[in-house]
């Protein structure tokens, strides 16, 4: 997704960890920021850039989009709730 | 909204503890409430000298067991399925319910299991908490 103009006010670096590490390493994060505040979760398990979408709308926060690198994906979350 | 998981875990390889300390995970992120019913060879799993030493694998598959082995050393978050299921269990989401009739056929006691299991209970708490479970598994 390009065009994505995002400034993270928390970043998880979960490089290298397997599936459900970015996701439980996210969720954790999550409730340490402000509701409405931004959280960039960056993985390089292929299985998190779906995970996370999916788990933001059942937890009801609001993705923002992911951002593909080279090896590994940005991926923005707000809190919402 | 976040709903239930129950899991009856009556297995006790390697193979088959990793799959339940993931989905565990994953469902524990997602804010559900995962309970976990320990029997036969999945409670034996859950004994003190076990948890970090039980080295074994389904004969289904034996000719990938020592590729499993091997991509577990270098895979992070994989080497261990009790450390997993330990993370998950911070979570405040996850209970581990050990089976009292299987805990008397092996002749064992909460005292003989590790720690991150809460207690010993009847197969009614597993069938009124599967009751109200969304979703319910069989390992």
């Amino acid at each position: 997704m390009s065009g994505l103009n995002l400034t993270a006010d928390k970043v998880v670096d979960a490089r290298g960890t397997s599936c459900p590490g970015p996701l439980l390493e996210t969720k954790i994060a999550i409730t340490t920021i402000p509701i409405g505040a931004v959280l960039e979760t960056i993985s390089s398990d292929p299985g998190t850039k779906a995970d996370i979408p999916v788990w933001a709308n059942k937890l009801g926060h609001e993705y923002l989009g992911t951002v593909e690198e080279n090896g590994y994906w940005r991926i923005y979350v707000r809190r919402k709730k | 909204m976040a709903g239930k998981m129950t899991i009856m875990m009556w297995s006790g390889t390697v193979d088959k503890l990793l799959p339940l300390s993931i989905i565990t995970t994953g469902a524990a992120a997602t804010d559900m409430e995962v309970t976990i019913f320990l029997t036969f060879y999945g409670l034996l799993a859950f004994k003190k000298e076990m948890v970090k030493s039980n080295q074994k694998y389904s004969k289904d598959f034996e000719e990938l067991i020592p590729l499993v082995k091997d991509r577990q050393k270098l895979t992070n978050g994989y080497a261990s399925w009790y450390d997993m299921l330990k993370k998950a269990k911070a979570t405040g989401k996850v209970k581990i319910k050990a089976c009292s009739g299987a805990c008397d056929l092996v002749g064992i006691t909460k005292d003989d299991l590790d720690p991150i299991v809460d207690e010993v209970v009847g197969i009614g708490i597993y069938i009124a908490e599967a009751s109200e479970s969304q979703v319910t598994l069989f390992i």
